[in-house]
């Protein structure tokens, strides 16, 4: 396959802000029909990969292309749709008007009226977007990046800060979507939107892509339970060895924090092993404890 | 491995998107009306109650078309430098005007769009004071010349629209805001669009000579009354326009580089 094929072909990949590299040698390849999740911690890079592909910056080394073409130029951009990062519309037009004012600007779009009825947004055609409510907003800026019937729809944190239900919403679309042929690309902080969403699942942190893998094998990895306790001293050196921890890090306030893929199996340990813990505490680790885990991990 | 999706893509002809920028701006602007009228009704309501009560001038049709010439470049002046200057810095703050970067049109649809906008408006602007001197005063000149006059206040209109650009790239909304007021005030005095420049003291005719809003001024006092033109009208305002021609390139240009490098 020729890159003029893949919707996204980004080679070795380096972009710097000042003194912070925030993209360091990546190279990424999304097929057509994929549907990646690109997950990491917030300032992990996520969103100036993005800001590469959507064209909006440069990269300081290496190529990205979209469909072949290098993004920068407005006429390979007619493939791809994305949305108004934060909730920015012009507050003072009508959600239906914001919708035609983009479709315009595509050879082929959406009638509005089809795409307001998809996304739930009819009734709210003729209100302004300043007065619509957060999950409104977010509606709409989803809509706007389905609105040109591109091939490549990017979307940076789709639903952050959105209801259970205004949630669902936009995933249904965004699969329907992606069911009739399109590659689409979601970025999140939240494991729970790239489960709902992403077929593959591409890690970042720290500018580097820590894992690239089908969504089942990422979701293994870090699925993680944090595991925190008290302990008599002269006793810590025992926990780092013990079966299924994957780190252990003293807190400032003195309690031990174990972070494993299985919880049962270290307490089982801890108890076998007659280490005298105190005030054992098990908690899903967030997704954020488990990266961090992972990358030191890794990196040793 | 997948087939491809072989759409023929093509992107929308330049003149229709510019339109669509035209039609939304436009839009956006009117929505906001407080914004436009103040800057709208300001020349006609000088014009009611400074010149209108003077009946040497409101009276002699030559005087008031002149004192209506004056303020229609005021008017062409304040309205370029407000829309432009506020409006690009405004919309530079807004995270919709890098959405609208990913969208497949270059930045000359937006600009053209924003041109063709800040010119409706300033067409718009010159209604209310040629109403009221119709209306209200003597003012009267051929329809050719009235015709010449408003084509040349347009034109000379167009150093003011590259000053308001590069206020609007160069500065935050709030300092734009302020850096217009002290603009187009200063100018518009010394520019002799309020007071006529006879009644200046020599230092300041001559410092007045080199504004762009004094030669704005003559071009039109002269292509509506058919007073002698100033040798020193048509090279200050050139000038004028090079100068901020360059400088609307500058700072448009770091302004990319800034939020699009």
């Amino acid at each position: 396959m020729t890159t003029h094929d893949l919707p996204i072909s980004v080679e070795h990949v380096t972009r710097r802000f000042g003194e912070t590299v925030a993209l360091d040698d990546v190279s990424l390849a999304v097929r057509p029909g994929e549907m990646v999740g690109l997950l990491g911690p917030n300032g992990a890079g996520k969103t100036t990969l993005l800001s590469l592909v959507e064209g909006l910056r440069q990269p300081d080394a290496g190529t990205v292309r979209v469909f072949g073409s290098d993004p920068r130029t407005a006429a390979a951009r007619v493939r791809l749709g994305s949305t108004p990062q934060e909730t920015g519309l012009p507050p003072s037009l009508r959600v239906a008007e914001v919708v035609d004012f983009v479709g315009r600007h595509y050879p082929d779009p959406v009638p509005t009226a089809d795409l307001l009825d998809t996304f739930g947004l009819t009734d709210l055609a003729r209100r302004q977007t300043g007065g619509m409510s957060g999950g409104q907003k977010r509606r709409l800026a989803v809509a706007l990046a389905v609105v040109g019937r591109p091939d490549l729809v990017v979307l940076d944190e789709p639903t952050t800060g959105l209801d259970v239900d205004a949630r669902h919403v936009l995933w249904d679309a965004l699969r329907s979507f992606h069911a009739s042929g399109a590659t689409v690309v979601v970025t999140s902080h939240y494991l729970e939107e790239i489960q709902a969403l992403a077929e593959r699942v591409v890690v970042v942190d720290h500018g580097h892509v820590l894992a690239d893998a089908p969504l089942e094998e990422i979701l293994g990895r870090v699925a993680m339970r944090r595991v925190t306790l008290e302990l008599g001293a002269g006793h810590a050196a025992r926990l780092a060895g013990l079966g299924g921890v994957v780190q252990h890090q003293v807190e400032p306030s003195g309690r031990h924090v174990l972070m494993t893929p299985d919880a049962d199996l270290v307490v089982r340990s801890l108890v076998g092993a007659e280490i005298p813990f105190r005030d054992l505490e098990v908690r899903t680790a967030t997704l954020e404890e488990a990266f961090l885990a992972l990358t030191r991990k890794e990196a040793a | 491995m997948t087939t491809t999706l072989t759409r023929p893509v093509s992107t929308v002809a330049f003149p229709r998107l510019a339109l669509v920028h035209y039609r939304y701006g436009f839009l956006e602007t009117v929505r906001v009306p407080m914004a436009v009228l103040g800057t709208m009704l300001f020349p006609a309501l000088a014009l009611l109650f400074f010149v209108v009560p003077q009946r040497a001038v409101a009276g002699d049709p030559l005087a008031a078309a002149a004192a209506t010439a004056q303020l229609a470049v005021f008017a062409v002046m304040s309205t370029s430098v407000f829309t432009y200057g506020i409006g690009v810095a405004e919309d530079r703050a807004q995270p919709f005007d890098p959405y609208l970067r990913t969208l497949p049109a270059g930045p000359w649809p937006r600009m053209v769009g924003r041109v063709l906008n800040g010119t409706t408006w300033s067409l718009l602007g010159l209604v209310p004071p040629i109403l009221v001197a119709v209306l209200l005063t003597e003012a009267s000149i051929p329809f050719d010349r009235f015709l010449l006059s408003v084509l040349l206040v347009m034109l000379a209109g167009i150093p003011f629209l590259l000053i308001g650009l590069t206020i609007g790239y160069l500065m935050s909304s709030k300092a734009a805001t302020a850096v217009a007021q002290v603009v187009v005030f200063p100018l518009a005095f010394a520019g002799g669009l309020f007071l006529p420049p006879e009644t200046f003291p020599g230092w300041l005719d001559t410092l007045s000579t080199f504004l762009p809003s004094r030669a704005a001024r003559d071009l039109v006092v002269s292509a509506a009354t058919g007073a002698d033109l100033p040798a020193t009208a048509l090279p200050v305002l050139l000038g004028w326009t090079v100068a901020f021609a360059l400088l609307t390139a500058y700072a448009y240009r770091r302004d990319e580089g800034r939020r699009f490098h």
